[in-house]
């Protein structure tokens, strides 16, 4: 048992008397407590302000159109493309850990499935904010969607961006339905353990009407088996239709067969750091060091080692690709990548994404909280690199020496980068304060005092 | 067998719903259940924090017809994803791109597979509420204290007065059996009924109704005549501020609506680096030679004489000699002209190739360049065309084949 504190009321003794009790008291009373403690209030702060930047810079924007970002030709797929992938990308990690290894029968997940849901949809919020005010108008988003309309008019169905448009927008459904439904249950938890009516209302409209009955269940995990190997294709498709807004172009850089491979993986890397970057904290300020272990950052240490040493096969193997191609323009492009306007981008990249999970081979670093948050960090850095290499060298370089271009950012940009992880971020901790973290009865069907025992 | 009804209210007590035992273990939980489905009860559930692996089994649950239901979400899915793609982009509003065929499915298959995703998810989620009778807002074990919490750490079986099997006595002693911790009466619930209530309906009837008003107005406003001209809402769509040419353009550094191309940039087909070529020159000098490419051929003797004719022709005579009609004309004017040069004089007779192509080109005194209407290969035909000229006033027998002159006689 930890030691009772009065300034964090999340790290005293666990009330219950077995471990089902335990469980569901460690997670309920995040919610439950009068006031969560004051790192939770200092970082709601500092995530609300770089929300209002976000706000102020996204408004600037629109009133002035979207030459206030830096982007000009020929570089018209700026920082808010480069931010839209970051984005999605991020997203991928959550997708994969509730449902990828959820068939995988990997039950560690268990402790950290929910928020890495949770994780996936304010991503795809950030990510959708940037394609909707890129378009231009933004006011006519839904231009996009096929509407009847009096010009008698329909969408070019064939074309990659409006693949994207159905791509990401079945994901952050099928997402949010997949993560609302793994709450029910845990919603029927708060609801019955609540003492405030207001509460009790709307944990129990949100829960509509769970009483764990085992029909339900059965149903429940059908449709929960269901989902998952329904989610699984998904996510693989979405980021490749993602590249294939790259790869289905022309551009030398671009127009590359490796491409979905290639973001899937990276996607899942840089998604993985995104929850260990997340989890370390929340583990530490939240008492919920029992249930997200040493053991489950170790395990995700390994796929951001595995799936970062597939992201630097794909560097490689574009390298080769573009020598073995004999094409002039494709050999030119990557070599301008190492050695060229942005080399000091790709090789920042390549020592976020290749170089710095190295250092997961020795158990002790894996097992090493400080370690394990600064990679997660860099791993984020080197991802965001890895889509501005991708995007920015290859349009500032393409056939044409007549058509080159310089791009530098502008401050808007900078801006609007720094203000979409206010907006996650204040979306995540709202979510941890509110919501339940961890899948309850998940983790308590996976303990051993949860299995029947008699045959 | 605590079996003393505590919940029901002393006045009037409320009808038996079921019975209900607690456990404190899903073993001795399973137990309880396969004892319960052995003896052929069908109206009865147990109740669990988590889903427990092997209750499907020890209650007799069938497989769920889910997964069935999900199949047809996502054949209609994948149907409607392909039908309205083709009805949309091949048959309504058919989009060429690059000359493709109208329907080449392959590059419909992401949004087909999309939709197929979307309408399964709704069904799974959506059958799953549906199955399972949810949402249900009130419940007879809602009013036991003990039962909330099924959702935190205990396990409760409960049965029906509903079940054919079910039999006051003999039905608690089976449960008594199980050793459950508590056992239990559960009567209906008076407190709440299945009715929604009838504020709620009527405010959901108002809000009903009043969504509908918007459209209303829609409608009225596509049917009536109005005095004032369309509602232009986003007036920039309507009205593109474009720049004309000529106008001025405060974005732009140098303030001008018309752009010039890139420096340094060369249009398709203008790189013109073959000095002989284009400028008539080979070093500094003038070329005496056709530059490489142009062949003293028949044909191209024919468009050097028919462009002569249309250019040439004019100013300087079918035949060289500056008599053309224009000239004829302002000479009847006398209004101060400078004749065209007769072509057979000598200064121009010994003038190299280059030359006059440089003169075509460019002009000379009050004769403009011709090098925006005619090509150089052209002009290159016009240069051999003067020099034919030239020569059938100075030609002797003598330059002539044996067998050309066999032909003279």
């Amino acid at each position: 048992m930890v030691t009772p504190s009065t300034t964090n009321p999340y790290q005293g003794p666990l009330k219950g008397d077995n471990p089902f009790a335990q469980i569901t008291d460690n997670v309920s009373r995040i919610m439950e407590a009068p006031k969560p403690p004051l790192a939770w209030y200092i970082a709601l702060g500092f995530a609300l302000m770089l929300l209002g930047i976000f706000g102020a810079s996204l408004g600037y924007v629109v009133w002035e159109g979207i030459g206030a970002w830096g982007h000009i030709h020929p570089v018209a797929w700026g920082f808010p493309i480069v931010n839209f992938v970051f984005w999605v990308g991020i997203g991928h990690a959550g997708t994969l850990i509730s449902a990828v290894l959820f068939l995988f029968r990997q039950n560690w997940r268990t402790a950290i499935n929910r928020f890495a849901e949770a994780m996936t949809i304010f991503a795809v919020v950030c990510a959708a904010v940037f394609p909707g005010v890129h378009i231009g108008r933004p006011w006519l988003p839904y231009w996009m969607f096929p509407i009847p309309n009096q010009m008698g008019m329909w969408p070019q169905f064939r074309s990659p961006l409006e693949w994207d448009v159905f791509a990401v927008g079945t994901y952050a459904t099928v997402s949010i339905l997949f993560w609302y439904m793994g709450m029910i249950p845990d919603f029927a938890t708060f609801r019955d353990r609540s003492v405030s009516t207001v509460r009790r209302f709307v944990y129990g409209l949100l829960a509509m009407g769970w009483r764990g009955s085992s029909r339900q269940w059965h149903r429940y995990e059908r449709a929960y088996l269901l989902l998952a190997a329904l989610a699984t294709p998904l996510v693989l498709s979405v980021h490749s239709v993602v590249s294939f807004d790259f790869a289905t172009s022309q551009l030398p850089g671009w127009h590359t067969t490796i491409f979905p491979p290639y973001f899937v993986a990276g996607a899942i890397f840089g998604g993985f750091a995104m929850v260990v970057v997340l989890a370390v904290p929340a583990r530490q300020f939240f008492g919920l060091k029992k249930i997200i272990t040493m053991k489950h950052l170790e395990l995700m240490a390994k796929v951001i080692l595995a799936t970062g040493m597939i992201v630097g096969y794909a560097y490689a193997m574009e390298m080769f690709i573009a020598w073995y191609s004999g094409a002039m323009y494709e050999q030119f492009a990557f070599l301008n990548r190492a050695f060229g306007n942005f080399a000091w981008a790709y090789w920042t990249m390549i020592f976020c994404n290749v170089l710095s999970p190295q250092v997961f081979w020795f158990k002790k670093m894996r097992t090493n909280v400080w370690v394990i948050f600064v990679v997660g960090i860099i791993v984020n850095v080197g991802m965001w690199f890895e889509r501005f290499v991708i995007i920015c060298t290859s349009l500032t370089r393409d056939f044409l020496p007549a058509n080159w271009g310089a791009f530098i950012p502008s401050p808007i940009d900078y801006a609007t980068l720094a203000g979409s992880f206010g907006l996650f971020f204040t979306l995540f901790l709202l979510f941890c304060r509110y919501l339940p973290m961890v899948a309850m009865a998940e983790v308590k069907a996976f303990i051993p005092e949860g299995h029947i025992h008699d045959h | 067998m605590s079996d003393t009804p505590k919940a029901a209210t002393p006045e009037a007590p409320a009808p038996l719903y079921g019975v209900l035992a607690e456990y404190d273990d899903p073993t001795t939980l399973a137990r309880a259940a396969r004892k319960v489905r052995d003896a052929g009860y069908t109206r009865w559930d147990t109740y669990t924090p988590f889903p427990i692996h092997g209750m499907d089994k020890a209650m007799g649950i069938r497989m769920t017809k889910l997964p069935w239901i999900v199949l047809v979400a996502a054949l209609i899915g994948m149907t409607v994803g392909t039908v309205f793609q083709y009805w949309t982009n091949a048959v309504n509003y058919r989009w060429l791109v690059s000359g493709k065929p109208f329907w080449s499915w392959p590059a419909n298959v992401p949004i087909i597979f999309e939709m197929t995703i979307l309408f399964s998810a709704f069904a799974a989620l959506g059958g799953m509420l549906v199955l399972n009778n949810l949402p249900l807002p009130a419940h007879p074990l809602d009013l036991k204290e003990r039962f909330r919490r099924v959702t935190d750490d205990k396990f409760f079986l409960f049965i029906l007065v509903r079940d054919p099997k079910f039999d006051d006595r003999e039905t608690r002693e089976l449960l008594a059996a199980t050793s459950p911790t508590v056992l239990d009466d559960v009567h209906e619930d008076r407190s709440s009924s299945d009715q929604v209530p009838k504020g709620l309906v009527y405010a959901l009837l108002i809000a009903g109704a009043a969504s509908l008003v918007p459209f209303a107005l829609f409608a009225k406003a596509r049917e009536s005549k109005m005095s004032h001209g369309r509602i232009h809402v986003v007036w920039d769509m309507d009205f593109t501020p474009s720049y004309k040419p000529q106008s001025d353009n405060p974005l732009f550094d140098d303030q001008r609506g018309m752009r010039l191309p890139p420096a340094g940039s060369v249009p398709v087909g203008h790189l013109r680096v073959d000095d002989h070529m284009y400028q008539g020159k080979i070093g500094q000098a003038f070329a005496s030679t056709l530059p490489q490419g142009i062949v003293a051929d028949e044909s191209t003797m024919k468009l050097g004489k028919a462009q002569f004719g249309i250019y040439c022709a004019p100013c300087h005579g079918q035949s060289g000699e500056g008599n053309g009609p224009i000239n004829q004309r302002a000479e009847t004017l006398k209004q101060g002209w400078v004749p065209p040069s007769n072509l057979h004089q000598q200064y121009l007779r010994d003038q190299a190739a280059g030359e006059i192509f440089r003169t075509i080109t460019h002009g000379i005194r009050n004769m403009p360049g011709y090098a925006s209407q005619i090509d150089p290969e052209e002009r290159w035909a016009i240069v051999l065309y003067v020099r034919a000229l030239q020569k059938s006033r100075t030609a002797q027998v003598s330059d002539l084949t044996d067998a050309e002159r066999a032909q003279l006689k």
